[in-house]
């Protein structure tokens, strides 16, 4: 079929009308609303010059903020990992009062704006608030701290693990975890050994599109960080302020670093996963 | 230890739909036994109630003298092989064939040179040299079948137990694994219980043969046993073909309507029975005084035999017959029909 | 567990599993799961509400009836009314390019219209500030034409366009892929024009998966926040959704007024899951991409 005699072609060819005019309003509307702009931020931070994109992007207050975008994305996305697979696990395996309901509202981060998140968040996480008052006996505070940076972080990420590795656990193959039982294996050893091995392609995918998520969080975050520059200011809020001092290419130096930094991450897992595939078959 | 596996009396039921209706069975040493039945005839179920994957809801299974009832999954040391052989896939073949190794608590765990021996010597078992790096995605499913197999063995297993051994692989593979399974099992002499479907299967390798309809088994025996002298109509209809004709039995004699048609009976019952009359017990005669006349209506080959239809009246379905090597018949002719041998039922 | 039941039972039995967990270790899980629950997900829910009614319910009625928040509703359903249907359409032109053909670049593009997932909301703003703002590349030549994009609605637009353009599209394309050509071949040899082809042969069987994008679709175009929060400049009555009217009402200290309006929204959020969640049960085996976000 496809010898070196057959002629490049963009398509199969097919009989079927439309191709011209459905590509082409994708294509448009691609380009007008994602693929221009983005090229005019990326053009704006290269035009700021070396030595000031140098100045910004080594600015201790932009690595502040980089930091604890990236940082509290990976550790609200490796807690969003371990409660959402035993979240995913529990909604598979046990049958208990209030399973659907509960597998229903998991979804909520979804569905319920990230501003309402982020206000309510705030109120049930300050000190005087119903969870934070319990902690503040301890003097640990929660809101308007890092930590409340974490907790937002966690709500927006939360459907992402349990959604994407649910699937996987239901259509696991029961003989699998029989067979190990048989050969003597206990139950824990199952668990780790061979149940999660076949997870893990879903799980770092859930992980990494939660990550993905958190890095540029907005809304549910600014209401519960206190905002401290230095402390609890994110990349995100960074740029708006950036923004609203018109220092328009400060902001697209820190954006385009912000997306640069998740693109790679970003590539890289889909380069293990794709590895892994190779290896397992379609997992 | 004259028995190795005991079944009791077993009864099994899943919400309103009981699996098993009191089973029994015993399963010698070093046997071969195969569950042959129709699916949901409970032959996978008892498989599963074997290895402890099932619970009995009445009766017992006993591993010699010792009660399976309380004895944990790994206590009963079951090398089982999965119908879809269930191989770990982020596991290489060696590393699933060592898995049941390395799940023994510390202390009963050979060494990593001792496992890695063994997992040679079973690779060398099932004729797999040389793909212990491959994972089971990269084999096709008659080594996969074979990987299965080679890690059921590492346990060094009580008892060995396949569901549907077979049953995922082509008609060709099938039959090469066939042989081979045979041969393994005489070099290794695991008492082996396989559940089959295909009555071919059951018959070629078994030592013995249980045969399972409806939550019960109807009849264990040799392959010749249960072929030549089956129990109860089931057996006889589900092992190879069988005509039925409804007769009634005075005396020695059966009558077909009012003819007879088979003599020499010495089970004494007399009254309506069916008579099940394989296609190669029937024979075209010249003249006899026990024969059912009929017309040839349709001629076709089977395999290397070639067979007639007759139409016998006052019977709807027409009569299989071999024609071993007889001359044949021309359709329309009028043939008579000797039935050499018949297997008798009382009817229900 | 039900995994034990052999293949030949309809309903799987829940029974005592040779090989499952412990009772302990099951209970365990179980109260962790609902615990981290409880601490993300339902106080925070409950806590709208509770907030919203603190005042009682005058105080609640004045809040969602104030021009400044009944401005902030409409300009909510506009901007969802423009973007949503805009969406529509070109996550469906997407989806018939992308399932119904076989091209070079497809996987390219398929990650292209996925990109704004990934994209931070701000930076979804910022992109129209940098091209449509007074300093912005065509800043100048539209300030000479007295047309307004940033700091006025069409921006709120095409802020919210972006971050919710992939929703549509990637509902569909996976069902759509999924069907194949066949049908509308049918269609087509039958003598059926094209456009009556795809509303009486695709459409009809893709409706409900493109209803659930649709319905996620427009969660996000209401409730979005840091990308028109950019572009907005948050000019009460005139550039105010309602997430940015809740954030000034917070900001003022304001706590039950905010909360009275972040209680519609939520509502909508709980309508919006109650729907998904019925149209997963009804049409699950439609949805196909329904597991996947």
């Amino acid at each position: 079929m496809t010898t070196a005699a057959t002629p490049f072609r963009w398509r199969e060819p097919s009989i079927l009308p439309g191709f011209g005019l459905a590509l082409g309003t994708t294509l448009t509307a691609l380009s007008l609303i994602v693929l221009i702009p983005l090229a005019a931020l990326f053009i704006k931070a290269a035009s700021a010059g070396p030595a000031d994109i140098w100045a910004v992007a080594t600015s201790p207050r932009t690595i502040a903020a980089l930091r604890l975008s990236f940082m509290g994305a990976l550790i609200a996305a490796l807690v969003n990992a371990v409660f959402g697979l035993i979240l995913a696990w529990v909604l598979v395996r046990y049958e208990f009062p209030g399973r659907r309901l509960i597998d229903a509202a998991v979804d909520l981060p979804f569905a319920l704006p990230t501003a309402v998140a982020g206000i309510s968040l705030a109120a049930i996480y300050a000190p005087n608030g119903i969870v934070g008052s319990l902690f503040a006996p301890f003097g640990i505070k929660i809101a308007y701290t890092p930590l409340g940076v974490m907790v937002a972080l966690i709500f927006i990420g939360l459907p992402f693990v349990v959604r994407t590795v649910q699937p996987v656990l239901e259509e696991l193959q029961s003989d699998v975890e029989e067979a190990a039982a048989l050969l003597g294996a206990s139950r824990a050893r199952t668990i780790f050994r061979v149940v999660l091995p076949q997870v893990a392609p879903a799980l770092l995918t859930g992980f990494v599109l939660a990550f993905a998520r958190a890095v540029g969080e907005y809304g549910s975050v600014i209401f519960i960080a206190g905002n401290v520059p230095m402390v609890s200011e994110i990349a995100p809020l960074l740029i708006v302020i950036r923004l609203e001092q018109f220092d328009y290419a400060g902001a697209a130096v820190v954006a385009t670093m912000m997306l640069i930094i998740s693109f790679a991450l970003i590539l890289s897992v889909n380069l293990i996963q794709a590895h892994a595939r190779r290896r397992l078959g379609d997992v | 230890m004259s028995v190795a596996v005991t079944i009791e009396t077993i009864e099994k039921r899943f919400e309103n739909f009981p699996a098993l209706r009191g089973v029994s069975l015993d399963i010698q040493p070093g046997e071969l036994v195969a569950l042959l039945g129709p699916s949901g005839s409970g032959k996978t179920t008892l498989l599963r109630l074997i290895a402890g994957l099932e619970q009995a809801d009445r009766g017992r299974v006993l591993f010699g003298e010792t009660d399976t009832h309380d004895l944990s999954l790994r206590e009963r040391r079951i090398g089982f092989v999965f119908q879809h052989y269930a191989l770990f896939k982020t596991m290489n073949v060696a590393e699933n064939i060592a898995f049941g190794l390395r799940s023994r608590p510390h202390r009963a765990r050979p060494g990593e040179s001792e496992i890695r021996k063994r997992v040679s010597d079973l690779l060398e078992l099932v004729q797999l040299q040389g793909l212990e790096k491959r994972y089971p995605s990269q084999l096709s499913g008659g080594q996969r079948q074979r990987v299965a197999l080679a890690r059921a063995l590492a346990i060094e297993p009580r008892v060995l137990l396949l569901d549907e051994p077979f049953g995922a692989l082509d008609a060709r593979v099938r039959k090469d694994l066939r042989g081979w399974l045979r041969e393994l099992h005489g070099r290794t002499g695991h008492t082996t219980v396989f559940v089959t479907h295909d009555q071919e299967e059951a018959l070629e390798l078994a030592d013995r043969v249980a045969i399972l309809n409806d939550g019960k088994i109807e009849q264990v025996g040799s392959a010749d046993d249960v072929y030549d002298h089956p129990a109860t109509p089931f057996v006889c209809e589900f092992l190879g073909e069988a005509n039925k004709l409804p007769v009634k039995v005075v005396g020695s004699l059966a009558f077909f309507g009012d003819r007879p048609v088979l003599g020499g009976i010495t089970q004494n019952q007399g009254g309506l029975a069916s008579l099940y009359v394989r296609p190669q017990h029937l024979r075209i005669v010249d003249e006899t005084p026990l024969a059912l006349p009929g017309t040839v209506e349709h001629l076709r080959r089977n395999g290397p035999l070639r067979r007639a239809e007759v139409a016998v009246e006052g019977l709807k379905k027409r009569l299989d017959v071999d024609l071993a090597s007889q001359v044949a018949p021309a359709i329309g002719e009028r043939v008579r029909l000797r039935i050499t041998h018949g297997n008798l039922f009382a009817a229900a | 567990m039900s995994d034990t039941a052999p293949p030949f039972v309809a309903a799987p039995v829940r029974r005592k599993s040779a090989h499952g967990e412990s009772l302990g270790v099951r209970i365990a899980l179980i109260a962790v799961s609902l615990a981290f629950l409880l601490l993300f997900l339902a106080l925070p829910l409950a806590s709208v509400f509770v907030e919203a009614s603190a005042k009682g319910w005058e105080a609640y009625r004045a809040a969602i009836t104030e021009p400044d928040a009944q401005a902030a509703i409409r300009l909510t359903l506009l901007v969802a009314a423009i973007a949503v249907p805009f969406n529509i359409v070109v996550g469906v032109a997407a989806a018939w390019a992308i399932a119904k053909f076989e091209f070079r670049g497809k996987n390219l593009l398929i990650s292209l219209i996925d990109l704004p997932f990934s994209v931070s909301p701000v930076i979804a703003g910022l992109v129209f500030v940098l091209l449509f703002g007074a300093q912005g590349y065509f800043g100048p030549w539209l300030q000479a034409h007295d047309i307004k994009i940033v700091f006025a609605v069409p921006g709120l637009i095409l802020a919210t366009i972006f971050v919710t353009f992939p929703f549509v599209a990637r509902e569909l394309i996976p069902h759509m892929q999924s069907l194949g050509t066949a049908d509308e071949e049918a269609a087509l040899t039958l003598g059926a024009s094209p456009w009556r082809v795809f509303f009486r042969v695709t459409l009809p069987n893709v409706k409900w998966s493109l209803f659930y994008g649709v319905l996620l679709c427009n969660a996000r175009a209401m409730g979005e926040f840091g990308a028109v929060a950019v572009v907005s400049g948050k000019i009460r009555g005139l550039t105010n959704t309602m997430p940015l009217h809740i954030e000034i009402l917070y900001n003022e200290y304001m706590g039950a007024a905010a909360f009275a309006v972040a209680s519609l929204l939520a509502g909508l959020a709980l309508v919006t899951l109650a729907l998904k969640t019925f149209l997963e049960w009804r049409f699950g085996d439609e949805i196909a991409a329904s597991r996947r976000h």
